[in-house]
């Protein structure tokens, strides 16, 4: 018994680093957005005012909670089938699986945006590709468009989608799987009733990490998406460290944390009414 | 695996039925290939463009490159034309391996304090503790900025390795506590009770079993520290250039080429960190776990 005090003041150091150089910041966060000028001197609502009352801001909400959307869309269709490989292969190449997944994940977010660059760039390998099948006359624009932005975004958080749900895939049980060939299901009947029930909370804590990610990834949305694409990140960053209004910026991280916890909530909650209407 | 006899005879199917399951099963391998396909596509193939574009011979940055050559990274290497992608460099690497030590410290303690609590207190704090993962790290960037501004601070790279100290804890947290939950309770108690102090069990005992997810959580938290860019922005100063937003700045003035040999640096390091950590703490599994 006297192990236990000792053993829980233990989290303390981190607790305190956290109170002091997470949470305080985050309240300032919350108190500076409440102030009218941009030198901080008068209380008042009139940046909260400005901002939500521009329907500027309004698109560039809901852009910025679409792009997530899509992008979770978009690596759940390509990242699912992925696991059930991993699920259906040996150890040895799981151990693989895991390894190309995790590859990504450690190489720079920069890096990876980069190589998109020169993947969808005017010169890059898509319009190589596609000037030479004679598919266009013209380099295609692909930067600086949503689609294109998608598509980088997919490889780029991919390996968020898939570290929770090879996670879960690893730790099902093989004979479910089995039983339900056995009984005499095809392979679709066992991925919709079997496979992807019981892989769902590894889906939806993916989905969710992918749909906070890709709303704030500033640097892929700035550099893939340039002037023409604006969303949330970009606002907070010209206000803060190019017009210097912090208030204001402070009103759009605000806003931009609220539309996050939205959006993963909408995603957890999905996530619980399927996995009652499957069973 | 469980051997399940699927032959018509044992499940009842018959004739058109089975056909009708053959072509099903068929499509599925046929849509779950292809998209899987796509998918190790899309992950791989980027790396390995980026790998070949950086040793290309020409001018600017394309794909294919037109000829072979290490031209970039001998420019890159120059300590003189590329000093200030050197000094980006270093600064990185040691805000990285401060913020990798103090994070591994204080995530590793907290871990095994939560590890035993039962309680709603002990889970909202591990909630709290892993929260950075999920909150928009540009608004914690731009919260850590005004906070020191207030405090009287400037951008340094002290500021830069507490920012990151309080993002990377949660990576050391999450493997850590995966290890801790193998830590058989028995084995505290029985070096308890022969009078080993708390100190020394947990010395002898509760480390060597949680190394491995300490060293593959520290490996993590050094890596998301080398790459970060949202809470540096912020909190980097003139003095305090970090690599990945030189990296940024090389790829906005219309991509210097040698963006691509820093990538290729980059993933070469990684990959051979990451083949060393997969060796001696067995990477892919405590990621997995």
């Amino acid at each position: 018994m006297r192990l236990r005090p000792a053993e829980w003041q233990l989290a303390m150091p981190l607790a305190l680093a956290y109170a002091a150089f997470f949470l305080v910041p985050l309240a300032l966060l919350i108190m500076v957005s409440a102030f009218d000028d941009e030198r901080i001197t008068t209380i008042g609502f009139a940046q909260w005012r400005n901002f939500l009352g521009d329907p500027f801001t309004w698109k560039v909400i809901f852009d910025t909670v679409k792009l997530g959307f899509v992008t979770v869309a978009a690596t759940a269709v390509i990242g699912y089938p992925i696991a059930l490989v991993f699920l259906g292969a040996g150890p040895r190449w799981q151990r693989a699986i895991l390894f190309v997944v995790i590859l990504p994940l450690l190489t720079s977010v920069v890096v990876r945006t980069f190589a998109w660059i020169v993947i969808l760039g005017r010169e890059g390998v898509i319009n190589q590709a596609v000037l030479w099948l004679g598919l266009a006359p013209a380099p295609l624009n692909l930067l600086q468009t949503e689609p294109g932005l998608v598509i980088a975004l997919t490889q780029i958080e991919m390996p968020l989608l898939l570290l929770p749900l090879l996670s879960v895939m690893s730790r099902m049980d093989p004979n479910l799987r089995d039983a339900s060939a056995g009984l005499g299901a095809s392979r679709w009947r066992t991925l919709l009733r079997v496979t992807l029930p019981l892989s769902l909370p590894g889906l939806v804590a993916g989905c969710m990490l992918v749909f906070a990610s890709s709303t704030t990834a500033f640097i892929s949305q700035f550099v893939i998406g340039g002037n023409r694409l604006v969303y949330l990140p970009l606002l907070i960053w010209q206000q803060s460290l190019v017009v210097y209004n912090w208030p204001l910026a402070s009103v759009a991280a605000l806003t931009l944390l609220i539309s996050v916890g939205l959006g993963v909530a909408a995603i957890a909650t999905l996530g619980r009414r399927s996995r009652a209407y499957a069973v | 695996m469980a051997v399940v006899d699927t032959t018509p005879r044992a499940t009842g199917i018959t004739g058109a039925a089975l056909t009708r399951r053959r072509a099903a099963d068929f499509s599925y391998s046929t849509v779950v290939g292809l998209l899987a396909g796509i998918g190790f596509l899309i992950l791989v193939g980027p790396v390995v463009i980026v790998l070949l574009t950086s040793f290309t011979e020409g001018r600017s940055i394309k794909f294919p490159p037109s000829g072979l050559s290490i031209q970039w990274y001998q420019l890159l290497f120059d300590p003189v034309r590329s000093s200030q992608i050197h000094g980006a460099a270093l600064n990185s690497l040691q805000v990285a391996v401060v913020a990798m030590v103090c994070a591994t410290a204080l995530a590793t303690l907290a871990s095994v304090a939560l590890a035993r609590q039962p309680g709603r207190w002990a889970r909202a704090l591990d909630t709290f503790f892993m929260s950075p993962l999920i909150l928009p790290m540009l608004a914690f960037g731009l919260a850590a900025l005004m906070y020191f501004t207030f405090l009287g601070f400037r951008p340094s790279l002290g500021l830069i390795m507490v920012g990151h100290i309080v993002v990377v804890a949660p990576f050391v947290l999450r493997t850590t506590s995966a290890s801790m939950s193998q830590l058989d309770p028995a084995l505290l108690e029985s070096s308890a009770s022969l009078g080993a102090s708390w100190l020394y069990t947990f010395r002898r005992v509760t480390l060597p079993v949680i190394a491995p997810g300490v060293a593959a959580g520290a490996f993590l938290a050094f890596v998301a520290s080398l790459d970060n860019v949202p809470v540096s922005l912020f909190l980097a100063g003139p003095r305090s250039d970090m690599l990945p937003i030189r990296m940024w700045g090389m790829m906005e003035s219309m991509l210097d080429p040698r963006v691509a040999a820093v990538s290729g640096v980059l993933i070469g390091v990684v990959l051979v960190l990451m083949l060393v950590m997969e060796r001696v703490v067995g990477l892919t599994r405590r990621l997995r776990d």
